[in-house]
C-alpha cells in the first residue's frame, strides 16, 4: 500500500461531489409527488390486521367501506350508496354500481358478505367493528342486508374503518383469513392490496416506504391532484423536523410541542393544530383493601369519595394545558371527547381549589396528606411524563406525596393492564373506536365484577357503580336518539358525581404541513390521502 | 496448529451461546410485545390468543432452548412487527448498513491518512493546529448532535443535501444499492461523515503519532543524506511504513462502525440493520432484537478469529508459542 494507490478513493469521492452538484440542477418531474413521514411504520396492507389511527388512514386511500365518516365526521355513503332500516333489526345497503377494484374484478353483493366474515374472523383486529351478532344477506348482486337480533343505534359506526375486500382475489392469493397480527407467516394480503379506493399501493417495503399512485379507473370524483405519494417513517423527531423544514417531505406527524414554533416560523411549513378525540384522565384504585405503595395501611383512602373530590380539586389542568402542553390541548369535563356527544356542552369541569381540597383531605382523616405511588407512560401521549409532574407537584401542595413511576409503554401497558392491574394511581388516554360514549361507559366505567367479566376491561382502578351498568345496558340498544342522549347524560353525571375519573384534557394532534399543501386536519387524526392537493 | 483453530472455534461457539442466553433474558424486562401489536380496545381474551401463539406463556428457558433450536437451523422465527422472517428483513436491511459502513471507512480513512500526514508534516502549521481541533470535535461531540448538526447545516440551512433515506436504490439481484442514481450517492455523505468522524479521528492521530516517530528514525536520516526528494522520503518511505498499524486498526473498526451504526441510522432515519434494531426494542420485537445482537456478536467473534489467526501466521514467534501449547 502507497499513498499514490489510495487516488481512486479520492476521485470516489470527487465523482459523488460533482453528481451532487448536477443533481441540483435536474429538473423536477412532471408528476405531481405528495412525500409523508409518519413516527411509525406502517406495518400491514392487509385492513384487518391493526387498528392504529394512522394505519387506518394509510389504508384509507386505497381501501373503500360502505359507509364512510365526512370532513366532520359525519356518516356518509361510500361503497353503499344508501341505505335503509325498513324495521329496527334490519338495514338495508343499496350498493353502488360500475365499481370495480383495482384488479379490474367488479365490486358486489358477494364482497360484502365475504368482506363481513373475514372482519369477524378469529385474528382480526376489527372483530367489534361489525356487530358479532349481525348475520348479511345477499338481495341481489347490488342489494346486501344487514340483519341484527336486537336494535342496535350505533351499528353502523364503526362502518367507517371496516374496509371491503374482493373475494375472488382473496381466494386467487390464498388470504381468504385476516392476517393477525401475530401472524407467523406473511400472507399475500399483507403485502398487497386490492380495495376500490381513488390510489393503488405501487410499491410496499415494510418499515422503509410505501408508494400511493392515481388509480385511473377510479368510480367517483376525487378532490386530490396527486399523482403519487410517498410514504417514509421517519421516527427521530429532530430529523422529521428537519426534512419538513427543508422541504423534502409534505407532511409530517407529529411535530413536537417544542418544535412547533420553529416550523410555523420556517418559509416552507406550518403546524397544523386541531383538537383530537382522545381523552387523557387519570384514574384512582376504588376496590383494593389497601394500596400499593402507599403509607397508609390496612385502608384505601380512594374508596373515600371526599379523598378523589381532594385529588380533582388539587389539579390545576389550566396550568397544565398553558405551561405543559403550550395550549395545544383542551381541558376536559369528561371522559368523551365534545364532538362525539352532543350534550357534552351541559358538563362543566368543576373549578381548581387547593383549599377545598385540603379540607376535604383533612375531613377524610388525612390531614397531613398521604403517599401514593403514580404510574404513567413516557413515550406515549404527548408530554406524558411532563403532564404526571406537574401533576405530582399539584398534589405535593395540598400535601400527598405522589412518588411517580414513569416508563415507556411497552413496560407501562404490560404493569397497568388486565391481567396484572398492578396500579393505585395512572394516567391514561382514551378514544371510544365506536365514536359513542356506550363503549366508554362499558370498558371505563363498567363495573369489573370478576376477573372474567367482559366489561370494565380497561377500568384499571375498578370504579364500579351498578346505576352506570344499568343504564349502559339501555343505552346499548335505544334508538331513539334524544332519550339516548339523556340516558347517556345521566351517566356521566353518576360517573362525575362519584369523582369516578380524573379527565384532564384532549390533546391537539399537531401536523407539519407544507405551505404548498392543502388538507383536512380530521380529529380522528386520520389524514385521507384523496383530500390532499398541493401546488407544483 | 488445526487443534488450535478448532479450540478458538469452539471458545467462539461458546460466546455465541452466552451472548443469546444473556440477550434473551434481558428481553423479559424490554416489556411486553402483545400490547404493542394490538389496538388498546382489542379484548382480553383475543390479546391471550396472541400471548399462547407467540409461545410467551412457556417459561423463559423452554423459549430459549426453542430459539437456539431454532438459531441453529438457521432460522430465527419471525418479526412480530413485520409478519416476516428475521432473516429475510436482516437481509433486505445489510445492503444499506454495509454500505454506509462502507462509505464511512472510506471517509475515515482518507481522511483520517491525508489529515494526519497534513499535521505531522507541518506541525506547527494553523492548518495542523486546525485539523486537531476538528480532531477534538469528532472524539467529544457525541454521534448522534454530530449528525443532527449536519442535518441542520446541509439540509435546513443550505438545502444541498438530503437530511433522510436512502434516496432511489437499484436492486441487482437480491442486494440494492444507493451508488448509482444520484439521488443515492447524495444520501449517503452526511450518514457517512456522521459515522465515520470518530474512525477518522482515531485514524489521523494515529498516522500523526506514527509519521512523526518514523520520520525521526535512522533510515529517514539516511534517505535524507543520500539526498532523496523529500516527496520520495514522506510519501515513499514514511508513509508506507506508518500504514501498517493503521490498517490493523481500520479493519478492527469495521465491525465496530457495522455494530454502532445505530445511532446514525436512526438519526438519519437510513433503513439498515441497526435502524431496524432500534425499532424493534421500541415494539419489543424480540426475534429481531435477538438475531441482530447474534450477528453483531458473530461479526465481532469472525473478525476476532480472522485476526487471532492471520497473527499466528504472521508473526513466527505467536506460532512457536502456539505449537508450544497443543
Amino acid at each position: 500500500m502507497s499513498f499514490v494507490k489510495s487516488r481512486p478513493l479520492l476521485a470516489c469521492l470527487a465523482a459523488a461531489t460533482a453528481l451532487m452538484a448536477v443533481a441540483g440542477a435536474a429538473p423536477a418531474s412532471a408528476a405531481n409527488t405528495f412525500r409523508f413521514a409518519f413516527q411509525g411504520d406502517l406495518k400491514s396492507l392487509d385492513p384487518y390486521t391493526l387498528k392504529e389511527t394512522f394505519t387506518i388512514a394509510a389504508h384509507g386511500a386505497v381501501y373503500e367501506s360502505l359507509v364512510t365518516r365526512d370532513k366532520d365526521l359525519k356518516l356518509v355513503p361510500g361503497l353503499a350508496e344508501s341505505w335503509e332500516t325498513p324495521e329496527p333489526t334490519r338495514y338495508r345497503f343499496k350498493l353502488r354500481k360500475n365499481v370495480k377494484f383495482h384488479d379490474g374484478s367488479p365490486f358486489t353483493a358477494d364482497d360484502v358478505i365475504f368482506s363481513a366474515e373475514r372482519v369477524r374472523a378469529p385474528g382480526s383486529n376489527f372483530q367489534t367493528n361489525v356487530p358479532a351478532d349481525a348475520t348479511f344477506v345477499k338481495v341481489d348482486d347490488h342489494t346486501v342486508d344487514m340483519v341484527l337480533k336486537n336494535p342496535n343505534p350505533i351499528a353502523l359506526y364503526q362502518f367507517g374503518n371496516w374496509y371491503i375486500m374482493s373475494k375472488t382475489w382473496a381466494e386467487k392469493h390464498d388470504a381468504l383469513k385476516p392476517t393477525p397480527v401475530a401472524a407467523t407467516a406473511p400472507s399475500y394480503a399483507a403485502l398487497h392490496e386490492n380495495g376500490t379506493g381513488p390510489f393503488v399501493i405501487t410499491e410496499h417495503q415494510p418499515g422503509v416506504r410505501t408508494v400511493f399512485k392515481k388509480f385511473d379507473g377510479y368510480w367517483g370524483k376525487v378532490e386530490s391532484n396527486l399523482d403519487e405519494a410517498i410514504f417514509t417513517t421517519i421516527s427521530n423527531d429532530a430529523t422529521r423536523v428537519a426534512a419538513l423544514i427543508s422541504g423534502e417531505v409534505d407532511w409530517i406527524d407529529p411535530v413536537p410541542l417544542q418544535d412547533q414554533s420553529r416550523v410555523s416560523s420556517s418559509p416552507n411549513a406550518v403546524v397544523v393544530n386541531a383538537p383530537e378525540l382522545r381523552t387523557i384522565y387519570l384514574g384512582m384504585d376504588q376496590t383494593s383493601d389497601e394500596l400499593r405503595g402507599s403509607n397508609v395501611k390496612g385502608k384505601n383512602p380512594f374508596k373515600d369519595v371526599r379523598v378523589r373530590e381532594a385529588f380533582f380539586r388539587a389539579i390545576d389542568e389550566d396550568a397544565i394545558v398553558k405551561r405543559v402542553m403550550r395550549g395545544q390541548a383542551t381541558p376536559a369535563a369528561l371522559l368523551i371527547a365534545p364532538p362525539l356527544f352532543p350534550l357534552a356542552g351541559e358538563f362543566k369541569r368543576p373549578a381548581y381549589d387547593p383549599n377545598k381540597a385540603k379540607a376535604l383531605l383533612a375531613e377524610a382523616g388525612y390531614p397531613n396528606g398521604f403517599e401514593v405511588p403514580l404510574d404513567c407512560p413516557n413515550d406515549r401521549y404527548v408530554n406524558d411524563e411532563a403532564i404526571c409532574q406537574a401533576v405530582t407537584s399539584m398534589l405535593a401542595r395540598v400535601g400527598v406525596k405522589v412518588n411517580l413511576i414513569a416508563q415507556p409503554k411497552a413496560k407501562y401497558f404490560a404493569k397497568i393492564l388486565k391481567p396484572a392491574f398492578d396500579t393505585s394511581f395512572y394516567m391514561l388516554g382514551w378514544t371510544p373506536s365506536s365514536m359513542d360514549s356506550h363503549n366508554i361507559l362499558y370498558e371505563i366505567a363498567g363495573c369489573r365484577t370478576d376477573k372474567s367479566s367482559p366489561r370494565g376491561t380497561t377500568n384499571l382502578g375498578n370504579y364500579c357503580n351498578p346505576k352506570v351498568d344499568a343504564l349502559a345496558d339501555k343505552i346499548e340498544r335505544e334508538t331513539d336518539q334524544a332519550a339516548r342522549n339523556q340516558m347517556i347524560k345521566q351517566a356521566y353525571e353518576i360517573v362525575m358525581g362519584d369523582w369516578g375519573y380524573i379527565p384532564l384534557h384532549q390533546q391537539a394532534l399537531a401536523w407539519g404541513v407544507s405551505k404548498k399543501v392543502k388538507l383536512v386536519p380530521r380529529a380522528d387524526n386520520q389524514m385521507m390521502l384523496y383530500w390532499v392537493s398541493k401546488e407544483q | 496448529m488445526l487443534a488450535f483453530i478448532l479450540r478458538r472455534l469452539l471458545q467462539s461457539v461458546g460466546v455465541l451461546l452466552a451472548v443469546g442466553l444473556i440477550a434473551f433474558a434481558m428481553f423479559r424486562f424490554a416489556g411486553d410485545p402483545v400490547n404493542q401489536l394490538v389496538a388498546p380496545d382489542t379484548p382480553y381474551a383475543e390479546r391471550l390468543q396472541i400471548r399462547q401463539s407467540l409461545g410467551l406463556d412457556d417459561p423463559v428457558l423452554v423459549q430459549f432452548a426453542r430459539y437456539a433450536g431454532n438459531a441453529v437451523r438457521g432460522q430465527f422465527g419471525n418479526s412480530y412487527q413485520f409478519r416476516q422472517p428475521v432473516s429475510t428483513l436482516l437481509a433486505e436491511r445489510m445492503p444499506a448498513t454495509l454500505e454506509l459502513a462502507f462509505c464511512a471507512t472510506l471517509f475515515a480513512l482518507t481522511a483520517g491518512i491525508l489529515m494526519g500526514v497534513y499535521s505531522a508534516l507541518r506541525r506547527d502549521s494553523v492548518g495542523a493546529k486546525l485539523v486537531q481541533a476538528i480532531s477534538l470535535v469528532g472524539v467529544s461531540l457525541p454521534t448522534f448532535l454530530i449528525g443532527i448538526l449536519l442535518i441542520f447545516l446541509f439540509s435546513v440551512t443550505l438545502g444541498w443535501l438530503p437530511s433522510y433515506g436512502r434516496g432511489d436504490t437499484v436492486r441487482i439481484g437480491w442486494w440494492t444499492t444507493g451508488f448509482l442514481t444520484t439521488s443515492g450517492l447524495k444520501a449517503l455523505i452526511l450518514p457517512s461523515i456522521t459515522l465515520g468522524l470518530f474512525q477518522m479521528t482515531l485514524i489521523m492521530r494515529l498516522v500523526r503519532a506514527e509519521m512523526l516517530e518514523v520520520l525521526r528514525t535512522d533510515y529517514i536520516r539516511f534517505a535524507r543524506a543520500r539526498g532523496l526528494t523529500t516527496r520520495s522520503i514522506h510519501f515513499g518511505h514514511a508513509l508506507k511504513n506508518t500504514l501498517v498499524p493503521v490498517i490493523t486498526v481500520a479493519g478492527l473498526q469495521l465491525g465496530s462502525i457495522i455494530a454502532f451504526s445505530i445511532i446514525t441510522e436512526t438519526v438519519f432515519q437510513w433503513p439498515g440493520m441497526g435502524l431496524l434494531f432500534v425499532q424493534a426494542v421500541q415494539n419489543v420485537d424480540v426475534p429481531i432484537m435477538a438475531a441482530y445482537l447474534l450477528l453483531v456478536a458473530l461479526i465481532f467473534v469472525t473478525i476476532n478469529l480472522v485476526v487471532d489467526l492471520l497473527y499466528t501466521i504472521v508473526d513466527p514467534r505467536l506460532r512457536l508459542s502456539v505449537r508450544r501449547a497443543t
